[in-house]
């Protein structure tokens, strides 16, 4: 009796199993989860250089898969984020980072915004110590009057 | 009253650079291994897979490296200007086939003439990658201690052979 | 025949224009009133000249006139109406069209509500608009003619780029030269002011609308843009620091300066040469956008064709034009007056903190986009500039612009306290403190940068809700009688400034909290992403007009329970034999649920890209509270106009008897 209902039970799992109603789980896509952040964080820092200006990671171009496929070797090997750059660097120049490099070259652009907020601050500051000090508009005329409070009552409403 | 010119001196000053950025090309890439080391690579030939063609073999000889595909038309342009200079003998061209099949490149070897006197095939584009190549055709000018001595992006016209790639192997083979 | 119609209706404007162009300025200069008088007509017969030429090559692309070249190159037989119609504006020479005849829009429209204006400024600034329409036209005729004929014709067209088949297309661009060419109108007010040397109060107030307007348009064709490359580009990104998105922004920022300097130039008579200035740069601004699309000088996913003539002739009308309004301010700018006082601490002074800042950060813009350029034209070598640099230069020069947003609508004029201010606002100073280091803990996630941006965004929440409630508070009358008691311009900037404030809080939580991942699926694979559950169901055969497509579904539950069905596609456009991608997007407010279809692997599994993109819909419902602000501003006027209007009306009788 025993073994009957062991063997009923057992078909009964087989067939479930084999009806595929068992959902599975779907793969991720890369092999190495964790290489593949680092890719992805390269890819959004780096040019893609056949295209009209998109990184590797938003790009479809064939030399972009093929880029992001050496910087997957690279982080596999457990090469840093500024080793990998490095390589693409030294034989693409700095074109492919679209994060400039801080060089004597680009100390304008990455210092420039912040320097001219300061200046424009400071400046500002100087101007409205001045004006505090400057005397009003001379004061109007008999015709400026008229013309004044025509004017306002045409924009009362105001 | 001064300081109400800035505005314009700072548009004047844009301006120049906008009308300089006329003749200029934003998508070109300059290479960064100009005047360095050619890397250093060992691929299969196209004619004889079992041989193989490495820069190691031509050192003592100023030399032409031109990357192309059986895929690119722009190869198709310079190609004739390729033949003619392999006639003349000045200076000897070894290709690359870049991420293509050896039929298609044998194929279009047969079809349009061969100037090169062998063809190493970079199927998967690796060693493109090290030679900075992002799109072919593309040459580049090798001196006799394997630098790099110049790098043509895009075809070889007539021009470019007069100007600055000819004169250029004259002064290398002269050294 | 309708092609070459188009073409001499185009030339016939360019006659019209210079005639706009001169007579009434030389007009206004000597006081000859016929002369001013031409504006007005001229300006109309202008507007229907264009127009027409507009119709023309519209009726040509929705007849599939393959003998025009613009035509052929833009369109298809298979394309639908829709787009047919679109793609007049979808290469570089119908999209100069579509400039010309908004500009034309813009000019017909002022010379028609400018009852009220004197007829010496009236006259100046539809000629300035008429100067800048010569330019266009003259463009169009010279390099750029839509019209010109394809001999022999071809048997079909190149297709639109499937890219721009979508309703984005037939939103996105009017909208944002709506916006661009709107700017003109500030522009012309303030060479008219500079010409006339009348810059005062009533300028501004006269001015004011037409900016505001241009500024709601632009907001919203930027925001469109935004939310097309969103659901168009397949991963969920909204805006990518590119250089013709930088061209949009520049003006904006300008823009936003000037309609809250003109403001202060209204209330107060104060920043007049600021206003000019402003007014200057934001057209100057569009104009330079113009030049950076079509030049080749920069490299763009929007980039048009390029071709370096094209791009000398706007240089060198560019030069022509900026260059002339600039050497104008520097000569006649001193003469405009210093206007009120105020102290180192007013409403004023934050509000000049606010034009230095906004001034400042379209500087950086510019810089930023730029700056390859600089570099390889002195020879010293090519580098890129991208989103990396934007991101972490912007957002530090915006904080102290958003900080003071809070401060400046709650500081007296001419003289404010720091003490006050500060013991005013500090309920809402700690409520933005406790908010930006509680919640991003709660949400299980704190960086620096969220922290930052939810104390800027619960800041300015904060700050207006205390604004509202001050000027709201009290019992003697009903609440509705007390918000209506309040200008609706007021109601205005409140809303606008929410809008930025949302705007923040959309961008701080989805990049701080955003999460994606990259399966690989076969028909009944389940993947799991923020708590939800995806089921793949396969991918269909379908059909387009002018597409075949696969599409996917992705049944996705929580805790069993059906939310709802995403179906991302990947299409093939087969005229072009272009693929595409068309996402599957669940939006709401809370979070948008993202999937993009991949490439088929070789098991038969498709590779599956899902996202969770957490209060994204905000960013596009801060943009849109701001253009609401604006028109809830604008409608403020408007109201005033008529009512005056009708006041004038009913004198008239009066002053007949009299």
């Amino acid at each position: 009796m025993k073994s009957h209902l062991m063997y009923h039970l057992i078909a009964l799992c087989l067939f479930v199993h084999s009806g595929s109603t068992w959902a599975e789980e779907a793969r991720p896509l890369a092999t190495n989860a964790v290489v593949e952040v680092q890719v992805q964080r390269l890819s959004e820092e780096l040019r893609c250089l056949v295209c009209q200006n998109q990184t590797l990671a938003d790009s479809h171009a064939e030399l972009a898969q093929d880029l992001k496929q050496e910087i997957r070797e690279m982080a596999a090997k457990g090469m840093t984020d500024q080793a990998i750059i490095d390589y693409l660097v030294a034989r693409y120049g700095d074109f492919v980072r679209y994060r400039p490099p801080l060089k004597s070259t680009t100390v304008l652009l990455w210092l420039g915004p912040f320097a001219l907020l300061l200046a424009g601050g400071f400046g500002l500051f100087l101007t409205l110590r001045r004006r505090e000090k400057v005397a009003l508009e001379p004061p109007l005329n008999a015709d400026e009057a008229r013309k004044v409070s025509e004017l306002l009552e045409i924009d009362k409403e105001s | 009253m001064k300081r109400f010119l800035l505005p314009l001196v700072i548009f004047l000053v844009v301006v120049g650079f906008l009308f300089k950025g006329l003749n200029l090309d934003p998508r070109e890439v300059p290479s960064p291994l100009v005047n360095k080391l050619a890397p250093m690579f060992s691929l299969p030939r196209l004619d004889n897979p079992e041989q193989v063609f490495s820069p190691k073999d031509m050192l003592g000889k100023v030399w032409l490296f031109n990357v192309w595909a059986s895929w690119c038309g722009a190869c198709r342009d310079e190609h004739p200007v390729l033949l003619e200079l392999s006639k003349t003998g000045i200076v000897p061209i070894y290709g690359m086939d870049y991420k293509d099949t050896r039929q298609d490149a044998q194929q279009w070897l047969d079809q349009g003439g061969n100037p090169y006197i062998a063809t190493a095939m970079d199927i998967d584009g690796r060693v493109g990658i090290n030679y900075g190549v992002y799109g072919v055709p593309e040459t580049y000018v090798i001196d006799k201690t394997g630098v790099i001595a110049y790098k043509q992006i895009g075809p070889v016209t007539d021009e470019v052979l007069r100007n600055k790639i000819l004169p250029l192997v004259k002064r290398l083979q002269a050294q | 025949m309708i092609p070459e119609i188009g073409h001499f209706s185009l030339i016939l404007a360019l006659l019209v224009a210079l005639a706009l162009g001169t007579f009434p300025i030389i007009g206004a200069a000597r006081g000859n009133a016929v002369w001013m008088g031409l504006a007005r007509p001229l300006a109309r017969a202008q507007f229907l000249l264009i127009a027409a030429a507009f119709i023309c090559l519209a009726y040509a692309f929705a007849t599939m006139d393959y003998s025009v070249t613009y035509v052929a190159t833009n369109s298809n037989s298979k394309l639908p109406l829709q787009y047919r119609i679109a793609a007049v504006w979808g290469g570089h020479e119908g999209s100069l069209l579509l400039w010309a005849m908004i500009l034309s829009v813009w000019t017909v429209a002022v010379s028609l509500f400018s009852k009220h204006l004197p007829d010496d400024m009236r006259a100046r600034i539809l000629g300035v608009m008429g100067l800048i329409s010569v330019g266009f036209l003259l463009f169009m005729l010279m390099v750029s003619n839509p019209f010109e004929r394809l001999i022999p014709a071809a048997l079909d067209g190149r297709d639109l780029n499937p890219l721009l088949q979508d309703p984005g297309m037939i939103f996105h661009p009017p909208m944002l030269y709506m916006g661009y060419v709107g700017f003109s109108v500030a522009f012309a007010f303030a060479i008219a002011a500079l010409l006339g040397g009348q810059l005062d109060a009533a300028w501004a107030r006269w001015s004011r609308p037409w900016t505001t307007m241009a500024w709601v348009f632009l907001t919203l064709g930027i925001m469109g843009g935004s939310n097309w490359a969103y659901y168009e580009l397949g991963w969920g990104g909204w805006w990518f620091w590119d250089a013709v998105e930088n061209a949009s922004f520049m003006p904006w920022l300008a823009g936003t300066a000037l309609i809250h300097s003109l403001a202060v130039t209204e209330k107060r008579g104060s920043f007049k040469a600021w206003t000019v200035l402003l007014a200057i740069c934001a057209f100057s601004l569009s104009l330079l956008g113009t030049f950076l699309v079509r030049s080749g000088v920069l490299t763009s996913v929007h980039a048009f064709a390029t071709d370096p003539r094209r791009g000398l002739f706007i240089l060198v009308f560019l030069v022509a034009v900026i260059g002339g309004s600039l050497t104008l301010f520097a000569w006649r700018a001193p003469t405009v007056g210093r206007g009120g006082k105020f102290d180192v601490v007013s409403r004023e002074s934050f509000l000049l903190a606010n034009n230095v800042l906004l001034a400042v950060a379209a500087f950086s813009v510019l810089l930023g986009t730029l700056y390859p350029l600089f570099l390889d034209a002195l020879g010293l070598g090519k580098i890129s500039v991208g989103p990396p640099y934007f991101d972490t230069v912007f957002a530090p020069l915006m904080t102290p612009a958003l900080f003071l947003m809070g401060i400046g609508p709650i500081a007296r004029w001419k003289q404010a306290s720091l003490p006050e201010l500060a013991l005013r606002l500090r309920w809402a100073f700690g409520v933005s403190v406790a908010t930006a280091v509680v919640l991003p803990v709660l949400l299980g996630h704190w960086t620096p940068m969220i922290g930052l941006g939810l104390f800027l965004a619960f800041w300015i929440f904060a700050t207006s809700a205390n604004l509202v409630y001050q000027r709201l508070h009290g019992k003697e009358q009903p609440l509705i009688i007390r918000v209506k008691a309040i200008p609706r311009s007021w109601w205005g900037m409140v809303i606008a400034h929410l809008g930025i404030a949302v705007f923040t809080l959309g961008v701080t939580i989805v990049k701080g909290f955003e999460s994606e991942i990259a399966v690989r699926m076969l028909p009944g694979d389940v993947a799991h992403l923020a708590g939800y559950d995806f089921t793949f169901d396969g991918v269909k055969d379908s059909q387009g007009p002018n597409y075949t497509a696969s599409v996917g579904q992705l049944h996705v539950t929580k805790n069993g329970v059906e939310r709802t069905v995403l179906s991302p596609a990947k299409r093939l456009y087969t005229v072009q034999n272009m693929p595409m991608t068309e996402a599957g997007i669940s939006p709401a407010l809370i979070h948008d649920l993202y999937a993009s279809l991949g490439e088929p692997l070789d098991d038969g599994a498709w590779s599956v890209r899902i996202y969770h993109k957490p209060m994204v819909e905000w960013i596009w419902a801060g943009c849109a509270m701001m253009a609401l602000g604006g028109l809830l501003a604008l409608s403020d006027r408007r109201y005033r106009m008529q009512k005056r209007r009708k006041k004038e009306r009913d004198l008239k009788p009066n002053e007949a008897l009299a």
